[in-house]
């Protein structure tokens, strides 16, 4: 079978390593480009619309799991398929143990030629029967079930990759004192949140109940209430995994919110969500990947 | 702190066994009464003598202190129980047996100051014992946990020197090589040889050459670069006069780490690591580990509160193989990239040898030798 790839890893090695053993394991198969950062990857996927992603989690300037989510939300799915993403993983101890969890497709370094085989007998069949399905010309519905199927796969995929974070990273932010969100004593959800203000100079300690959504804003975390903003430097990933899920939907790459303060969520003219919390003025995007919570009941 | 009843039954029966030897020495004092009468006073004597005090400990107590009061007053619980233990403990002895050392006060004046010395000495003593006893626990309870501190310490170093990401994305690539470029998967496994060598090894040495850390930080960097290909460029300068100079094993190496993992990862142009060292004019060393990376503020735990383990282990390494004189300074760079200062005293320079012809200070050579050992 004929289809196209994209290799994203940062050690050239490794890279050209996988691309050998992708020659073996599949002639049909062209790579149009091996990239070694995440902003590229995402640039040269969307140029390029390949078929399959092979994706490094971790790389210079955007990491596996962000270039996924940005592409995602770009990926011209009138246009062409969402394509196969597959995670490659040197020794990321949880990620593969959630990916080997869920049964979800990703390539151990070194490339080992019958784990990759495999990898490829699914990747041509899943890429087969979407062959075989009708356009979205044809038929829209078949099409956007097909959509919605890529878009799980996709998310539990960065669901497992994501709990792959290394706990150190989780543990480092923890205890960084000064804008860093405290652990709560017992484990369990985020109780309160030690946050510097905007001039930076005072911490302020903010009660979760009151927040109304977390921002990712390059180095920072913006901490909305009703009616202030703090800053803290903890990543979203990793401030996530502390607060109770319940009650906080991620909806973005860089956007988690408070469910119960969602108002409405609207779609616009070309398909995107957007929604509006209660309280706060602005509208805000919702990515593809998360739009299914939005699916009326 | 908590009543431990397994202890007290155990300081009771170290009480009683007290008391048997002392009924026999009043015993030899007074034969007229028989070893059973006199074990039967030291019994009420050491009972009321021993409960005051062990319960008393604890009221004494402060927050901090183990098993014993401090000061004037672990004295006054000392005396304290002594006089109730004599009070109370011929009271009950009397109205048991009969008799006894409070009788003796109405018959005369020898067994009554005979039977106060006795039990002031006899309490005395057993005081002394069970204090000395209660140090010695406490003491041997702060050094079993200073030395599982240690471990750990060296444990966790241990676990960051060969982070697995690190070893299998090696591994990865010299799986690699072996296939395209043997002679390059040759000098690849050659430097990883001598890295986990001194890796695996460092937690026990306590010092090596300035030189030999150098050519370790050169495994380890080349180990990189042929990982990250382009994306490393590195410079390591060693003046000869300092390439003897002791420093503890795989110093630097976290500083390394840390410009790489926090500086040029994440720089998706990478960048160049320079490691320098340099003697300054009074004695003192400077090492210096710069990197063009990302800078401070994004990488993550490098903050200006002294960062992560890896630079907390090289401050303590530092503070314990050179007191003070040795430091660890992380600066942000005007131009990007951060800059990670080491400056040693100047006695680390004095010579380990003792075959060396003898310093002007006598006491630099040993003083150095000491310097640069680990705690025991």
């Amino acid at each position: 079978m004929n289809a196209t790839a994209l290799i994203a890893e940062d050690e050239p090695l490794l890279a050209a390593a996988l691309r050998a053993e992708l020659a073996a394991a599949w002639p049909g198969l062209t790579v149009l480009a091996s990239v070694g950062d995440g902003l590229r990857a995402v640039s040269e996927a969307l140029r390029l619309l390949p078929d399959v992603l092979f994706f490094d989690i971790r790389m210079p300037g955007l990491d596996g799991l962000g270039a996924a989510m940005e592409l995602a939300d770009n990926w011209p799915v009138d246009e062409r398929p969402m394509p196969q993403l597959v995670f490659v993983t040197a020794y990321d101890e949880y990620a593969s143990r959630a990916f080997e969890a869920q049964a979800l497709d990703y390539v151990l370094k070194p490339v080992q030629p019958e784990r990759l085989r495999k990898t490829v007998a699914r990747l041509q069949q899943a890429l087969g029967a979407r062959g075989a399905a009708p356009s979205a010309a044809q038929a829209p519905a078949a099409a956007a079930q097909a959509l919605d199927a890529a878009l799980a796969q996709w998310r539990q995929l960065l669901a497992a990759a994501g709990a792959g974070m290394p706990p150190d990273a989780a543990l480092a932010a923890a205890t960084s004192a000064a804008a860093a969100a405290a652990t709560p004593p017992g484990g369990g959800p985020l109780r309160v949140i030690a946050a510097s203000d905007a001039g930076g100079n005072t911490v302020r300690m903010v009660p979760v109940q009151e927040v109304l959504y977390f921002e990712a804003a390059d180095k920072y975390v913006r901490v909305l209430t009703a009616t202030q903003e703090f800053l803290i430097r903890t990543p979203l990933k990793q401030l996530m995994a502390q607060l109770d899920p319940q009650q906080f939907w991620q909806v973005h790459r860089a956007l988690v919110v408070r469910a119960e303060a969602i108002e409405s969520v609207h779609r616009d003219e070309a398909g995107k969500l957007h929604l509006q919390l209660r309280g706060r003025p602005e509208k805000m995007a919702v990515s593809r990947l998360y739009a299914h919570l939005f699916r009326a009941m | 702190m908590n009543l431990n009843w397994r202890d007290l039954a155990r300081h009771y029966l170290q009480v009683v066994a007290f008391c048997l030897v002392i009924a026999v020495v009043t015993t030899a004092i007074w034969p007229e009464d028989g070893y059973w009468r006199q074990l039967g006073y030291a019994m009420c004597m050491g009972t009321f003598i021993w409960l005051p005090i062990e319960l008393g400990r604890f009221a004494f107590l402060r927050p901090g202190e183990t098993g014993w009061p401090k000061g004037w007053r672990g004295v006054a619980l000392t005396t304290l129980g002594i006089g109730i233990g004599f009070f109370v403990g011929s009271l009950v002895a009397q109205a048991l047996i009969g008799g006894g050392p409070l009788e003796g006060f109405m018959q005369g004046r020898r067994d009554r100051y005979t039977s106060i010395v006795i039990t002031v000495a006899c309490g005395l003593i057993g005081s002394y014992f069970f204090h000395s006893r209660g140090q010695r626990a406490a003491l041997d309870a702060r050094i079993n946990a200073v030395e599982r501190d240690a471990a750990e310490a060296k444990l966790k170093l241990l676990e960051t020197q060969l982070e697995p990401h690190m070893l299998f994305n090696t591994l990865a690539n010299l799986r690699v090589l072996i296939a395209t470029d043997p002679p390059r998967a040759i000098a690849m496994l050659d430097h990883l040889n001598s890295y986990l060598r001194v890796t695996l090894s460092g937690s026990r040495a306590t010092a090596h050459p300035l030189a030999a850390e150098f050519a370790r930080l050169a495994d380890y960097l080349e180990l990189m670069s042929v990982r990250m290909g382009e994306r490393l460029r590195y410079a390591l300068e060693l003046p000869d006069e300092l390439r003897a100079l002791p420093v503890p094993p795989l110093l630097l190496q976290p500083l390394v780490e840390n410009a790489i993992r926090h500086g040029l990862e994440p720089k998706v142009e990478g960048g160049a690591i320079a490691v320098q060292a340099h003697r300054n004019d009074d004695g003192t060393v400077r090492i210096e580990v710069r990197d063009t990376g990302v800078g401070l503020q994004a990488g993550q735990p490098a903050g200006s509160d002294g960062g992560g383990f890896g630079l907390t282990q090289v401050r303590e390494r530092l503070a314990t193989a050179y007191g003070a004189g040795g430091t660890l300074q992380m600066t942000a760079l005007a131009e990007g990239g951060t800059a990670a200062v080491v400056q040693l005293p100047a006695t680390a320079l004095a010579p380990a040898s003792p075959d060396r012809p003898a310093s002007v200070n006598p006491a630099a050579p040993s003083a150095s030798r000491s310097a640069t050992a680990p705690t025991p």
